[in-house]
């Protein structure tokens, strides 16, 4: 699959100008779009006026920068002032943010070229991306079976070669399991590494920018153009950058399996899953038999604190400053009643519902209240298992992509999350790649936890298996731009 | 029946930082509506607020002087209720771990109004009502406020509004916040119930909301009193509810029961890391109080000599108290200056707003000067209040109203030579001296301040008109 390094080969080789790439992956993404639904919009303007400013730099003989002149897809959560910036929703179909998301300012700052907007589940809430307004992303790999969520499009997008790179969001599990549902590399840094500010919020304590690439150095290089501290989100903290500590070698590394993780596994699988295993085995690395028994706390956990967030967090969604607003209405309450009732899709109107219940008076100690101490819990509990091991090895998600419009009851499609949320829950690092095919030939993902701050050691990790597999795991889609 | 009111007081107190609470937009007053705003203030979606640092300082402060625990770590909480005014549906304000706690108000009979918290919280906008139509202003949205909250110590009207004052008095004199209640950066919820006297029991409470004068607060006391009395003795009962205040017709109606009140939803803002103050920056802030109203009226009183009602008007202004402790410096009797302000000044400068904003024709460092020459005995005590009253009126120094002879004093022959020629020029009044009327040596006394034009001191010219006539 094509990476940035080839887009830098192209360039600085003076084979292609960056506004030819560019024009290529414009037409590729409007082309493919009407069958993967990859793209909100695609922002054609910026994309030529980013490429010819790359092509008119590199006329002048100045070096590129890590992102530059490289084709992106940002989904489509993450605000652009003077472009649409739908969360996918009815409620911001034509919203136009006023200010940029430093994410945006950061990508804009090395003129990384922006092709379009990423489809998702509408507000980031679903695993199929079918919450969409606009309808779902396909799987790449198959167009009968969804391109996950919620970061679907976005996944899509880079799966199918529209675009090299691109910048989800993960709240609990939406970079990391598109990723693995496509057959890509998804990283969820750690809570804080990437500043939120104009990421339009779904659960303010989960919520984490992060990249989805063809590759773990790609990753590497996209978090390192992002990451770092932002005086104007309290929540960031500063790292160190990562692409420069990526060796590949990762002898004498403990690699700890818990196996609650593993439980209930179908056989591609757990089959695929034991061969990476193995594989680190053969690599030097010790595996370290550890317990999670919290595991089971996860979902209700997960799903009471990020509905509580988000009902408070969708709050504004009034129809008075912005936004779709409801034309026929009685007075003021009936206004924003249905403003919000016509604005928001199903998933939304019940994360927004159930959110409200945990939260309140006489239901707060019993569900929020007793959520938070089982966070703190699983946060010990990743702290003890931290002590024997440097980072865990898991699935991303107990299956792989499902059919599209199998509308799954929804509680059963919150539990394919298990694998994933823990780690929001701890403000974890993890990343997803790609381990196998199951008997349909669907990607099987992969997932590695590390520490608070230890991105350099989960991509190493990663990146040592993607060089030993010589890259078996990647499927190069039979669509997209052909470099 | 006899009834006891049993009061405890909510108030808002919008604190005078230059920037708002979660982002960089000006407070200021007024302006043209949503030109103070941006994508934070008016929660456009994706904007994240940044705690500003400065409302953290200002209100540890006005919780020093109120005498509360500051928590050296405290929580910013979201309170949710849906109103236009309000651009997130929550307001970001502090529940369990407010940044102040205890604390009181001393009332001038020695009572202690007993706090129960301060918390920090942002403003709403408003609505602007034209005609059928309403409009949000969000300028507002966002300015840093404290809220105030007493126990239900306060038992009648007048303490309700002293109390007031003195907060007022004390966030002034700390400078976090102008307290205008009537541009609203001081507004105030009344919880009143009432109860039989001697009864420890609280009775069922109401609550009225958004009072913005003193009067409103004591005229809303004054009638919720009357309509709980005229409930319970005509066997009703009190329901737990919120109230308006009109203003107009002084009355108080009903604006929600407690059971359809709202349900806040708080819950800790996961946007906002913990407030934590350092030990070492609590410090700081401790040893940057200024000298408490209260505590410098009593100086005043004890040590300078002033009338207590005097040290009070001078205390209950910072400005005032600054100008005057400025006007007084090295001065041997600020009594005279206190005088001067309080007879001369206070007479010219009478709005509240005026003495509030203290600003004088006659600077501290011109009044210093002229009460200089005064104490050095070169002019005196008439001769500076003509001076004086010129200064008031003109803005010029002392200088320009002295000619050089009036400042080059009054040497002992000259005042020998004024007094020799009064005695010799009255014959009269020196023989009724003579003969024992004691007070005839002030006709003798008043000839020679004639003739020096003021500039003689009386005492020196009387001693010497005795010795002339004793001669």
């Amino acid at each position: 699959m094509n990476k940035i390094k080839d887009i830098k080969h192209l360039l600085e080789a003076r084979e292609a100008s960056c506004v030819e790439v560019t024009k290529q992956f414009l037409s590729a993404s409007q082309q493919e779009n009407a069958e993967l639904n990859a793209y909100i919009s695609l922002t054609e303007e910026t994309a030529l006026k980013t490429a010819a400013a790359v092509d008119k730099k590199q006329q002048s003989g100045e070096k590129l920068l890590p992102l530059e002149g490289i084709p992106f897809v940002l989904k489509d959560n993450i605000a652009t002032a003077g472009l649409k910036t739908t969360c996918a929703s009815r409620m911001l179909e034509n919203h136009v943010p006023i200010y940029d998301a430093a994410v945006w300012e950061s990508l804009q700052k090395q003129n990384a070229v922006l092709i379009g907007k990423g489809n998702m589940d509408e507000f980031a809430m679903g695993s199929t991306c079918e919450t969409s307004y606009f309808g779902g992303a396909k799987n790449p790999q198959n167009t009968d079976y969804v391109a996950g969520g919620s970061s679907g499009g976005v996944a899509a997008a880079v799966a199918g070669g529209l675009s090299i790179f691109g910048i989800g969001s993960d709240t609990g599990g939406s970079i990391r399991q598109p990723a693995s549902f496509c057959g890509i590399v998804g990283l969820k840094p750690t809570y804080g590494a990437v500043s939120r500010r104009g990421l339009i919020a779904y659960a303010s304590s989960f919520d984490q920018i992060g990249p989805l690439t063809t590759c773990v150095e790609d990753a590497a290089l996209v978090f390192d153009a992002i990451r770092g501290e932002d005086p104007l989100d309290m929540t960031s903290r500063d790292s160190s950058a990562v692409s420069d500590q990526l060796t590949g070698d990762i002898k004498g590394l403990r690699i700890g399996i818990a196996k609650e993780y593993f439980e209930n596994l179908p056989k591609d699988l757990a089959d695929s899953l034991q061969q990476a295993i193995a594989l680190y085995q053969s690599l030097g690395a010790e595996i370290v038999p550890i317990e999670f028994p919290m595991l089971k706390y996860s979902l209700p956990t997960y799903y009471i604190l990020a509905c509580a967030e988000a009902s408070s967090n969708l709050g504004r969604y009034d129809g008075i400053r912005y936004g779709y607003h409801a034309e026929k209405f009685s007075d003021l309450e009936d206004f924003v009643c249905r403003t919000r009732s016509e604005g928001f899709g199903e998933e939304v109107r019940r994360r927004i519902l159930l959110g409200t219940y945990v939260l309140s008076a006489g239901y707060f100690d019993a569900y929020y209240h007793k959520a938070q101490l089982v966070r703190n819990s699983i946060k010990n509990q990743f702290k003890t298992i931290f002590e024997s091991c440097d980072c865990l090895l898991t699935p991303t998600v107990p299956l792989t992509a499902m059919k599209s419009g199998a509308n799954l009851d929804p509680v059963k499609t919150y539990q394919t999350d298990i694998c994933t949320v823990t780690v929001n829950i701890a403000g974890l690092p993890a990343v997803s790649i790609p381990c196998g095919f199951d008997s349909k030939g669907l990607p099987i993902g992969m997932q590695l936890i590390g520490n608070q701050f230890s991105e350099a050691l989960i991509l190493n990790t990663a990146l040592a298996f993607e060089r030993e597999t010589a890259e078996q795991y990647i499927k190069t889609p039979d669509r997209g731009v052909k470099l | 029946m006899s009834w006891e009111m049993v009061i405890g007081l909510e108030t808002h107190v919008e604190l005078s930082t230059k920037t708002k609470i979660f982002c960089s937009c000006t407070t200021k007053f007024g302006g043209e509506p949503n030109t103070h705003c941006c994508p934070v203030c008016t929660g456009q979606p994706g904007s994240l607020p940044v705690l500003n640092q400065t409302v953290v300082e200002y209100a540890a402060k006005a919780g020093l002087a109120l005498n509360c625990e500051i928590s050296l770590k405290s929580i910013m909480a979201r309170k949710h209720y849906v109103y236009p005014d309000l651009s997130k549906a929550y307001q970001i304000s502090q529940f369990e771990k407010p940044l102040c706690e205890g604390g009181y108000v001393e009332l001038s009979n020695g009572k202690r109004i007993n706090l129960t918290r301060i918390h920090i919280e942002e403003d709403a906008g408003k609505l602007v009502h034209q005609g059928n139509t309403v409009m949000i202003d969000y300028n507002r949205g966002g300015v840093p406020l404290i809220e105030i909250v007493s126990e239900p110590d306060i038992r009648s009207a007048e303490e309700a509004t002293e109390y007031l004052e003195k907060l007022q008095i004390i966030m002034r004199a700390v400078r976090v916040s102008d307290c205008r209640m009537q541009e609203g950066s001081m507004r105030c919820d009344v919880n009143i119930s009432l109860r039989q006297k001697g009864e420890t029991q609280f009775g069922t409470r109401s609550e009225i909301k958004n009072l913005n004068s003193f009067t409103s607060v004591a005229a809303a006391i004054a009638y919720e009193f009357e309509r709980q009395a005229e409930l319970l003795e005509s066997g009703g009962r009190v329901v737990q509810e919120t109230r308006n205040f009109d203003a107009d017709t002084g009355m108080t109606s009903s604006m929600r029961s407690k059971e359809n009140a709202d349900d806040y939803r708080y819950f800790t803002d996961p946007d906002i890391v913990p407030v934590v103050i350092s030990q070492e920056r609590f410090e700081t802030l401790k040893n940057s109080l200024p000298e408490m109203p209260d505590k410098k009226c009593k100086r005043y009183v004890e040590e300078l000599g002033i009338a207590e009602a005097d040290a009070k008007l001078l205390t209950k202004y910072h400005k005032v108290s600054a100008y005057f402790e400025e006007a007084s410096k090295d001065c041997e009797n600020p009594k005279t200056i206190a005088t001067f302000m309080i007879t001369q000044m206070f007479s010219l400068i009478t709005t509240e707003s005026e003495r509030e904003n203290w600003s004088p024709t006659v600077t501290a460092a011109q009044m210093n000067e002229l009460m200089k020459l005064l104490e050095s005995g070169k002019i005196n005590r008439n001769l500076t209040k003509r001076v004086f009253t010129q200064m008031l009126e003109s803005g010029k120094p002392a200088g320009d109203f002295l000619s050089e002879k009036d400042l080059a004093g009054f040497d002992d022959s000259e005042l020998e030579a004024l007094c020799r020629a009064a005695v010799a020029e009255n014959p009269k009044s020196v023989s009724d001296y003579q003969s024992g009327k004691e007070k005839a040596i002030k006709a003798l006394v008043g000839a020679v301040m004639r003739q020096s034009k003021g500039r003689a001191n009386a005492l020196e010219a009387e001693e010497k008109l005795k010795a002339i006539i004793a001669e």
